[in-house]
């Protein structure tokens, strides 16, 4: 982590984005209070997360990237330890588990032992756990991942609940489809620092543009593209355009360049996200 | 992490309790089954060493040898209950199951999850004696008359025996290694503490190790004298020794696991 500074307002989603090993899972331990800053300062809901953690996490909910499900317990006992942690009184606590296992659809579920449960039951098992105190900061580490597109969308659904509610949601996703719909705001960090940070829109309009023509690479396409200074890169065997206006570009390369293929869609956070951080793998 | 920084008191708050609690509840689940051993074990044991074993040896300084080593498996039951509850049952619930991970993202802290491990060990062990002590008296080993005394020390010796093993979950690398504190330091120590033979029988020097450094010698010490009826003043020796190394390395497993833990 390299000097970042960052500030998230109350009641809006916020986006952390970036490669593996980039730093967002340790800014996010650093909100929940569990990772110690070596230098700067940090507050949390107003709360300095060096003196008052424990006032912090009292407000806070956290879906952590892995299930930490407790395996030696049922669904519904998941969910009254948890709320034991809180100090949450055992009627209230009976009221919130059930209330909290009808909204994650898990009341028939109720009973059974955890590991029995499917990966988007456990991941919503781990949502419900983490409202169970009724948090005002909700931190999600990839929330979605390994989930079927039904769990995903039933996820995304809890949390646009959630945010209307006035609950703030801090989360980081690889899907970077969800993070385009969920988040207000955004920062993409790589090498503990961050990149950039904005509204998605307004992040995919500074950086790309507001289309993407795809060609195949080919020397004509290419000097077509420097005689027209297109803002353009070179992919394998393809050719990313970045472009304000896909259609007048893209007539112009097929009348002039003859060229017979070409795709334009709207540009991604994606397209974003790869121009920042590049394509190479990592980890 | 430099030495002193081992031994710096750590910040535990009495929410450690909920974590005891949470252990509670899932040994609830299963009382029947963690009841056995603490009831069966001396069963056993009486019957193959005090009973079987016995008729070959004379009575040691006029004591009947199962009345010798009744007390002993008390002692030994209190540093196997909480050393392996705070070893192999503490590394699966810190490293599989990412217990202690779920439960730092509420306002208890790490230092308070191994606080309340550390009771829960203590506990279990508080837990043996208390079925044992009956189970004993039954065959008229133990005198009654200081015998209930043994449940608190018993609690003590737990949290020794639970820090000891919280020490080794703090730095094995994995849960295979833990078998070399097991095999090294718990089974000598089952055997050589003046548990089935008299301490005196073996060499000096190797008394004063055992004295020294085998904690469960001063573990069987007092428990034997209590349940033989003797309480005397030489037993304070052996409570401020197990008190002494009890705060030292409570503090210390709790740092060690901090620096495990907190990154």
């Amino acid at each position: 982590m390299n000097k970042i500074s960052f500030t998230i307002e109350e009641g809006e989603v916020f986006g952390f984005l970036g490669p593996n090993g980039a730093g967002k899972t340790t800014a996010m331990r650093m909100i929940q209070c569990v990772s110690p800053l070596s230098s700067g300062r940090l507050e949390v809901m107003g709360m300095d997360v060096a003196t008052r953690h424990r006032e912090i996490k009292s407000l806070m909910g956290v879906v952590p990237q892995e299930n930490n499900l407790d395996g030696d317990f049922t669904v519904y006992e998941n969910l009254l330890v948890y709320a034991r942690y809180f100090d949450i009184p055992r009627p209230e606590a009976e009221k919130r588990a059930t209330e909290l296992l009808d909204f994650v659809h898990l009341l028939e579920k109720r009973d059974v032992m955890t590991e029995t449960l499917s990966g988007g039951m456990k991941r919503r098992l781990v949502l419900a756990r983490a409202l169970i105190n009724r948090p005002r900061l909700l931190i999600l580490d990839e929330p979605t991942v390994g989930l079927d597109p039904q769990a995903r969308h039933l996820i995304w659904d809890k949390l646009r609940g959630l945010k209307k509610r006035g609950v703030t949601i801090v989360l980081t996703s690889h899907y970077l489809d969800e993070v385009e719909k969920l988040c207000d705001r955004l920062v993409v960090m790589d090498y503990g620092r961050i990149l950039v940070h904005g509204s998605p829109a307004g992040v995919i309009r500074d950086f790309i543009g507001s289309d993407i023509l795809e060609a195949e690479n080919h020397p004509r396409l290419l000097e077509c593209l420097r005689q027209r200074e297109a803002n353009y890169e070179i992919i394998g065997d393809m050719v990313h355009i970045y472009v304000d206006n896909a259609r007048e570009l893209s007539e112009y390369l097929l009348m002039e360049c003859s060229l017979s293929k070409i795709s334009a869609r709207p540009a991604t956070l994606e397209d974003v996200f790869l121009k920042l951080t590049g394509r190479r793998l990592r980890e | 992490m430099k030495l002193a920084d081992h031994f710096r008191i750590p910040g535990v708050s009495t929410r450690a309790i909920k974590v005891w609690q949470r252990n509670k509840d899932v040994f609830m689940k299963d009382i029947k089954l963690n009841f056995l051993p603490p009831f069966l074990e001396p069963l056993l044991y009486l019957m193959a060493l005090g009973f079987g074993l016995g008729k070959f040896v004379e009575s040691i300084d006029g004591i009947a040898y199962a009345e010798f080593i009744a007390p002993a498996l008390i002692a030994v039951s209190v540093m196997y209950a909480s050393f392996f509850e705070c070893s192999y049952s503490s590394y699966v619930r810190m490293y599989y199951q990412k217990t202690f991970d779920a439960i730092v993202a509420t306002p208890l802290t790490i230092e308070d999850v191994i606080a309340g491990e550390l009771l829960w060990g203590a506990t279990r062990s508080m837990i043996n004696a208390i079925v044992m002590i009956p189970v004993i008296a039954l065959f008229g080993l133990i005198d009654i008359r200081y015998s209930l005394l043994i449940i608190p020390f018993a609690f003590l010796g737990g949290l020794l025996f639970a820090a000891i093993g919280m020490c080794f979950t703090a730095v094995t690398p994995n849960i295979m290694s833990l078998n070399y504190p097991v095999l090294l330091f718990i089974t000598p120590m089952f055997l050589f503490s003046g548990t089935f033979f008299p301490l005196s029988a073996l060499p000096l020097p190797i008394q004063y190790f055992a004295i020294a450094f085998l904690p469960l010698t001063h573990i069987v010490n007092v428990i034997r004298s209590l349940s033989f009826g003797i309480l005397e003043a030489s037993l304070l020796f052996d409570i401020i020794w197990v008190l002494f190394v009890s705060v030292l390395l409570i503090v210390l497993s709790i740092n060690l696991m901090r620096k495990r833990l907190v990154i």
